[in-house]
This record gives structure tokens, sequence and C-alpha cells, in this order.
């Protein structure tokens, strides 16, 4: 971010573009107080954020406190195997003897890590061919635009289900798959935007100075219109989990021994009613993980866009 | 414009992103690793018979010409074979589509019963305790992952109450009714055959209600937040104004316009259901689309899957058309243009 100073001399030496003025650092700085006095209002959107900094902590040194790390992968206890919640293994033990609790702490990463993965994936290619819809128009519009219709007929899931059935199971295309079908909600509002921040005044300013279109693009219209595609990013990352652990159910996240949470689901599905501990706390993790962004989001959508605000 | 005039052009536009469809499945068919025709003849078979069903599906042709044979077969009704089922792809969808369609309808029917109220409650006590609980409630219908609860309510419920079965679509002593619609509740009330309908709807009782939850909460949302604009307008209080009773006013004057934007909650979740529906089929083992689905996906049996994508495209497009006709028939300001 620029610094007082730094604009200081840039405003002086009479660079500033319109809406740089508008979003200088003292401006930029009450905005954000702002918001988060607004943030902060909503007990809701806390809760969510301490849950969401709790899983993204898990995530990082969780790995490490993972009481057994080496049943992350495909260490075998047969004499532990289903053993119930007690003190040696705090949520009980799988089908062969593996700890569900290490496997749980080092699976957050690859869940998380996969849903981040997705999302930064979709919202790259939604915003480029938002962009290049929504500034050039014509022709090309009208392709991108048919080609989000044809990605948008099918129910996210299923579509998501046969790419990653084609290209074989394994985690990578599994994100590969969910990204694919995930851009054009990104494209678009990306699109959207664009068609309206086109009209504004300070691109027609720099295109009257002669800004060459990749710089007016890049540097006028993009920090624009980055924030509604970020909060519905944030609203997204709840969706991406759980589209994953659902694919993984299946069978087509990331493979054996590697710890999928929803993998684990299915794989524990077996041992109903008996050993419910197989089953209930891969589930709650990752219920835990969509519950929290959902509001984190909700609170982040209330912050930025008032008008959504019921 | 007149509205025949206006439903063709709809129409008219449903057929290029169709086709795009299709390429697009076409394309995912033929990158799957292996042959499929050695596929499609099984572990057993000898290269004779091989090399007849690649002759026989023309799978040496240049793929343009494949893929013109399938979009040749799609209008006239060959969608090909299951390798799975042995049976033609429309076969398999004819018996499995009513099975989606009642528990999608079902769930659907779940939500709008339970929503629409909720969100009527929750608007009129605006920030008061029954609108955060809804609130959450809501976000939690969303989160909760739909397989996960399925398991929890088959542990919970199906494997404690005697009658409540885990998975299937009628008692198999009972048999369905006699086939009419292929929705087995809707049939057995046409056959007055009344132990099958009670069968039916206890084993539609628990996926329904598994699949309601995210519809649920989007409804309860969308009523809400719409009932809330409508909480304010004039003719509210005009309607409160000439002395009808508090019931009225929220039903006849505020439900019916607040009811434009849940509808097309419930047309846009209707597509999301069916994509649901995959993971309550698969727990529930629930003979629909779903269930296909994930079996010819794991099987990399891709004749189903185009067919079913196929399916849902040409669902969906419906629904949306059908959505923004039914607009104006709820709110007669809206014209077609």
């Amino acid at each position: 971010m620029t610094t007082r100073r730094a604009w200081n001399a840039r405003a002086a030496s009479g660079a500033v573009a319109v809406q740089e003025v508008l979003t200088a650092p003292t401006v930029r700085s009450t905005l954000w107080k702002r918001r988060w006095r607004r943030f902060k209002q909503n007990r809701l959107s806390l809760i969510g954020a301490v849950i969401i900094i709790f899983l993204v902590l898990v995530a990082i040194v969780g790995p490490f406190f993972a009481p057994y790390p080496e049943d992350a992968r495909g260490a075998v206890h047969i004499a532990d195997r289903l053993r119930p919640p007690s003190r040696e293994h705090l949520m009980g033990t799988d089908e062969v003897g593996r700890d569900i609790l290490s496997r749980l702490l080092i699976g957050s990463r690859l869940s998380l890590g996969a849903a981040l993965v997705i999302l930064t994936m979709a919202t790259t290619i939604g915003l480029t061919l938002g962009m290049i819809s929504g500034f050039f128009g014509g022709r090309v519009d009208t392709l991108v635009q048919r080609l989000t219709d044809v990605f948008l007929t099918v129910p996210p899931l299923i579509l998501a289900m046969a790419v990653s059935a084609a290209l074989g199971p394994s985690l990578i295309n599994v994100v590969w798959a969910i990204s694919l079908v995930w851009w054009p909600g990104y494209c678009r509002l990306t699109r959207a935007e664009v068609l309206h921040k086109k009209q504004e005044v300070f691109v027609e300013a720099a295109r009257a100075i002669g800004a060459p279109i990749h710089r007016i693009i890049l540097r006028h219209v993009l920090p624009n219109i980055l924030t509604p595609v970020v909060v519905k990013a944030t609203m997204d990352v709840g969706f991406a989990v759980l589209t994953l652990a659902s694919l993984g159910f299946i069978g087509l996240g990331a493979q054996p021994p590697d710890p999928d949470w929803g993998r684990m689901i299915a794989d524990g599905r077996r041992y109903l009613p008996e050993s419910w501990w197989l089953t209930l706390f891969p589930g709650m993790a990752i219920f835990l993980s969509v519950f929290g962004f959902n509001i984190l989001g909700d609170g982040i959508r209330d912050v930025f866009d008032p008008r959504s605000r019921d | 414009m007149n509205f025949g005039l206006y439903l063709l052009q709809r129409l008219a536009l449903i057929v290029p992103v169709l086709f795009g469809l299709t390429l697009l499945t076409f394309t995912l068919s033929h990158i799957v690793p292996g042959d499929p025709a050695l596929l499609a003849a099984g572990p057993a078979a000898t290269p004779q018979m091989v090399e007849q069903i690649r002759q026989e599906f023309g799978l040496d042709d240049p793929l343009p010409i494949q893929y013109a044979n399938y979009l040749k077969g799609l209008v006239t009704g060959d969608w090909g074979r299951s390798i799975l089922s042995r049976r033609p792809v429309t076969a398999d969808l004819k018996v499995f589509w009513p099975a989606t369609l009642e528990l999608v309808l079902a769930a659907m029917a779940i939500a709008v019963a339970i929503g629409i109220p909720l969100g009527v409650i929750s608007a009129v006590a605006h920030d008061r305790w029954p609108d955060h609980a809804s609130r959450v409630f809501a976000l939690m219908g969303v989160s909760v992952p739909a397989f996960w609860l399925a398991l929890l309510l088959q542990w919970f419920i199906a494997l404690r109450i005697d009658f409540m079965p885990i998975g299937g679509r009628i008692d198999t002593q009972i048999g369905p009714p006699d086939h009419f619609t292929g929705l087995y509740v809707i049939d057995s009330i046409l056959a007055r055959d009344f132990t099958a309908l009670k069968s039916a709807l206890i084993h539609l009782a628990l996926p329904a209600f598994t699949l309601s939850m995210a519809p649920l909460a989007t409804v309860t949302r969308m009523t809400r937040s719409s009932m809330l604009d409508i909480l304010g307008q004039d003719y509210m209080r005009t309607a409160r104004a000439k002395g009808l009773a508090e019931r009225t006013v929220l039903l006849r004057h505020g439900l019916r316009n607040a009811f434009i934007p849940t509808l097309t909650m419930i047309g846009l979740s209707l597509g999301w259901l069916m994509g649901g529906s995959v993971l309550v089929e698969t727990i529930f083992d629930w003979p629909g689309i779903g269930l296909y689905a994930v079996k010819s996906a794991l099987t990399l049996d891709f004749m189903p899957i185009m067919g079913i994508t196929f399916v849902y495209g040409v669902v969906f497009s419906l629904i949306n058309l059908l959505v923004d006709v039914l607009y104006a028939f709820v709110d007669p300001r809206i014209r077609y243009t």
C-alpha cells in the first residue's frame, strides 16, 4: 500500500488519477475502520472469524501436534483397530488402527489448501474472461457468455464429477475439475462490474490521456472491481470445501492412504452404527469449516455491500 | 411482443447452449484414459470381440464424424448403451428419472412448507431472537454435508425405529404401485393402494428431509429479506389503516408480493437439488439418476454420463424459462420483452 509520504510526493507531481484521490491513505484507513466497526457489530461474523482463524492455525501448525503423525498415511496397527475415543486416541481409531485425530489434523491442510487453490484458479479464470468479455464486448463477449451458459446449465457437482472421473481420481484432478465448473460465476460478476465501471469518468479520463488498453484494464478497472469478486470468493470457500468433501466421499478426491475428510466418512460408513467415531468426527470437521466460512462470508458481504443487508 | 414469439425465442436460445454442452461431454469422454472398446467388451473378451465392438460403435472413425453420429443419435433417440447395465441409456434414464424427480420435489415441498413460514416469522420478529435463531439455522442448513447428515439420520433414526427403512423406495414385499407417473407417492394415490402409499412415504421421509436442508435455508432467507422490504411499503400501512386483520395484511398483501424473489430461488434451487441428490441417493440407496451417475462415473461408463448431463441441461434450461414465465403470472407488471 502507498505510504502517506509517497502519495503526497506523487500528488505534488500531478501523477494521481481520480480514483487514487478517492482511495488515498487517510480516506482508506477511516473506511477500513468503519468496515471493521460494522463487522464487529455482528456477533455471528466474529464467531466465524474465530472459527476460521482457529482452522487456519490448525492447518499450519496442527500437523506438528498430531499425536501419531505416521498415521496420516499408510500406517497399519491392526491390534488397535476400531478403538473408541480414549485418552490415547481422543477421537478413536479407524479400521486399520490409525488415530483419527491425527488424520483430521493433517487432512485439514489438504482440504483447506485445496479449497484455496480452487478459488484462486476459479477467480483467475473468471476475472480474466470476465474482463475480456466486458471490456471488448462484441463477438468475444457473446462467445464467452454462451460458454458460461454451458457451464451453468448443469448442476456443478454432476459436472465436476464427470470431469474428475474422466481425468482419473486424484486430488489434483478434482481440484482442476471443481475450478473448471466454478469460474462462470466470477466471469458473470466481473463482466457486470466491468460494464458498469467502463462508463466511469476516471476510465474515460485515462482513455483521453492516451493510456494503453492494458494499463487501463490493470490499473484503473481491475482495482475497482476486485472487491465484489473477493467478497464472493470468501463466501464461496465454504462451498468449495463442501464440494471437495463430497467428491472425496464418492471416491474421486485424494486417494488412500491420504487423509481426505470426505473419504474418511465413506470408509467409516461401513462400521456404523457400532464404530460411530469413524463417521462423526470427520463430518464435524467438514461442517465446522463450511459453517465458519459461511458465517464469515456473510459478515464480510454485509460490510462491503450494505445494500445486501436485508 | 406476444407471448408465443417470446417463448419461441427463448426456446431457440437453449439450443446452442445444449449443443455446447454435448461438445463438452463428448470431449470429456474422449480424454478418459483407456480403450473404450476394451472397456465395453469386458475383461473376458477376445480380440475379435473387441474389434467387433470397435466397428459397431464406429470408434475408428475420425472424431468429428463420431461427434456427428453422436448428435444424430441424440436427436433420433439413440443415446448409446450403458456398459454397466447393458441397456440403452434412454431406457435407464426412463427408469431412474422418476425416482430423482420424486425425491427432489418432496425435498422442495418440505423446504417451502417450512421455509416460507419461518421466513415470515423472522421478518416480523426482525432482529429479535426468532430472527437470529432462524439465521443460524439457515447457515447450518447450507453448511452441513448432505452425505454426513444422511448417515447421522440413518444412525439415529432408521436404526432405532423399527418401521423406518434405511434405504430404497418402497418395501420389496409390497412392490411398486401400477406405473402411471413413476412417482410412487402419486401412483399409489391414483391406484388407491394405501399400503403402498404408506411405505412410499416412509421411505421418502429421510432422504427428502436430508435433501431439503440446503433449499430450506435459501427459501427462509429469501422470504425473510423480501418480506422485510415489503413490510415498510406504504400499501402495508394502508392495509393496516383500513382495519384489516394482521394475518390478512401479512399474507394477502405482504407474502404475495414477497413471493417473487422466493420463486426465483425455488426455481434455481431445483437445479441445485438435482445435483445434491447425487449424494443423498448414494447413501439411501435411492434408485435415481444421481446413483446412476455415481456408478457410471466410477466405472468410466461415459455414455450414461453424457446422457445424464444432457437431461440435466434440458431440465435446467426449461426450469429457468418456466420461472421467467411464472413471473408474469405472479406479477402482472412484468411484460415479456
